[in-house]
């Protein structure tokens, strides 16, 4: 057997991503989607990494301006993502915050 | 740092991330799933940081754009408002629409940097393509959508004569001038390109301007799988696996939830794409003068309420509106507080994105066991004494059950089947449907007109 193109292994690794998303996103309890939604906004930051490439190249010319650019705009959504995430997520409690009995009202 | 490094790196990155999906399946495991998504990203950065310094030791500029857009990220992830998620999170797609489309740029400019041949062969040409035209539809896209959710740009659809075949005509336009881009020399796929570029960002707009407000919570889905097929699509132009991965789980994520909320607004995906829908509320109201409604007052819900074993409390998005979460978690506190069992009801499309109700609830303090999702409670009206609808409409309509209604087969709260039923809205005006509610005239129903605020807190008061 000849070398696989890359082609061909990257849409191996498409199409199985593909179906493990479809899985797991379907055990994702309603209550949550905001927060899914939220996550998968940092995880699509993901493309960070792209744009790490673009920005670090040996010869820095306007295309590593880009790259720069790139990187910028990928981390808001990076630590956006996951703080905000984060925020929603301590909001979610099982019980009532009870007054403590020494806590006014 | 080897290739091979790197790439057995990325796999435990997307492993995290596939972990951080899993642990949403339940509130208790949730902020455990963040935090491998936090860990799965921060193993990819530092992988790569170290992969590009141990090549080409130019990191300085990298490591001034993550500082810059951390920054703005952490602070915007402060201050937003849960009221303002869906356009915080519209905000975020068009970003990685952007960055898709540099990034493309970038690698047509200097290939060699992204590892791609130079010149660059014609199958990396058409990935760059797909790229790219995913990337602008993505981020032009979600700029207007970010603009009608946070009231810059009307909400109502756009349509004009021939709106789907100028997009059918711009669509091949932008495939023409790809193709053109494919077949050119090195030295001459700028032009080409740029056109192409320029007619996949008119499309972004062009495909989002006529889809209303009511079908935000579809829009807003459809761009979140959008902005991770663009991740995908530049991780195929880079052979890089980290991003196909990543962006796949995004993408099909984002599917999901579409068809999710074209299901709980009985639409088809078409249909919601088309658009021209959820024009303007209140336009089909017009017949219902002749009927009487029964109105009352907060004394006489508080009433009721006291004197209920079982409530159910349907919030809608006049609730969150109106800012009045606070107000109802201290109403349900005070009648559990008498030993009312007080529970919630939430429809899938009650906010204006999935789950958006869930989480208000969640910032008002209200315990996540106390709020059922529509098949979990729509058993449980049939033997409620009182449901109390605030600020809903259309999910609480029985005209979903009636054949030949413009929306029979609608999934709804059942609302109309609870012992009495108390409804409160700001006027008799239709909700996004434009139908008129049988629920509002039936003799066991009683209307409270008011700021949901206001009649909330004079029913809290009443009880006391």
């Amino acid at each position: 057997m000849t070398a696989t193109d890359p082609l061909v292994v990257n849409l191996i690794v498409f199409v199985l991503a593909i179906f493990v998303g479809y899985h797991v996103v379907w055990t994702v309890t309603p209550a949550l989607h905001t927060p899914l939604m939220s996550v998968t906004n940092a995880i699509s930051g993901i493309i960070l990494v792209g744009a790490m490439l673009a920005a670090g190249p040996a010869a820095f010319d306007w295309g590593g301006w880009l790259g720069v650019a790139a990187v910028a705009l990928a981390s808001v959504n990076v630590f956006g993502g996951f703080l905000v995430t984060q925020r929603m997520l301590a909001m979610f409690r099982k019980k009532e915050p009870k007054a403590k009995p020494s806590a006014p009202e | 740092m080897s290739a091979n490094q790197v790439a057995l790196w990325y796999l435990v990155a997307s492993v995290s991330f596939i972990l951080a999906l899993k642990g949403l399946s339940h509130p208790t495991t949730a902020r455990r799933g963040n935090l491998f998504g936090i860990i799965g990203m921060a193993i990819a950065v530092v992988v790569t940081l170290a992969f590009i310094f141990s090549t080409t030791r130019n990191v300085a500029m990298i490591l001034v754009g993550i500082v810059v857009g951390g920054v703005i990220g952490a602070v915007v992830a402060q201050r937003v408002q849960m009221t303002q998620m869906p356009e915080l999170v519209a905000a975020l797609h068009s970003l990685v629409g952007l960055a898709a489309v540099l990034i493309a740029i970038a690698a047509i400019n200097n290939p060699a940097a992204m590892g791609l041949p130079n010149p660059i062969p014609i199958g990396s040409k058409l990935e760059l393509f797909i790229g790219t035209f995913i990337g602008a539809v993505t981020f032009s896209g979600s700029v207007i959508a970010f603009g009608k959710l946070s009231g810059r740009i009307k909400s109502a659809p756009v349509m004009f004569a021939g709106q789907h075949w100028v997009n059918l005509a711009i669509g091949l336009a932008m495939i023409g001038f790809g193709v053109w881009f494919f077949l050119a020399p090195q030295d001459g796929h700028w032009f080409p390109y740029v056109v192409m570029t320029a007619l996949a960002f008119l499309l972004g707009v062009l495909i989002i301007i006529p889809i209303g407000g009511a079908d935000m919570p579809v829009v807003i889905s459809m761009l979140n799988s959008y902005s991770g097929w663009a991740a995908a699509g530049i991780g195929f132009s880079l052979n890089n696996p980290m991003l196909i991965i990543s962006g796949s789980l995004v993408g099909s994520s984002g599917a999901i939830l579409s068809y999710i909320m074209c299901r709980a607004m009985n639409r088809s995906f078409f249909n919601v794409i088309l658009g021209g829908f959820g024009a303007e509320p209140g336009a089909a109201a017009a017949g219902a003068e002749e009927k009487t409604v029964k109105s009352g007052s907060p004394d006489d819900v508080a009433f009721m309420l006291g004197n209920a074993d079982s409530v159910i409390i349907v919030p809608g998005y006049g609730l969150a509106v109106a800012r009045a979460q606070h107000a109802v978690k201290e109403m349900a506190q005070a009648l559990r507080d008498k030993g009312v069992n007080v529970r919630y009801a939430i429809h899938p499309v009650a906010g204006r994105m999935p789950g958006h109700m869930n989480v208000l609830l969640a910032e008002a303090e209200v315990p996540y066991d106390q709020v059922f999702e529509m098949e979990d409670i729509n058993g449980e009206f049939g033997t409620t004494d009182v449901v109390l609808i605030l600020g809903a409409n259309d999910v609480v309509n029985p005209l979903a059950e009636v054949k030949g209604s413009a929306i029979y087969g609608m999934p709804i709260l059942e609302a109309h089947k609870a012992r009495t039923v108390v409804v409160n809205k700001r006027s008799m005006a239709a909700g996004y449907a434009g139908l008129d509610n049988p629920l509002f005239y039936m003799d066991k129903t009683m209307m409270v007109f008011g700021d949901a605020k206001k009649v909330v807190e004079d029913i809290v008061k009443a009880i006391d």
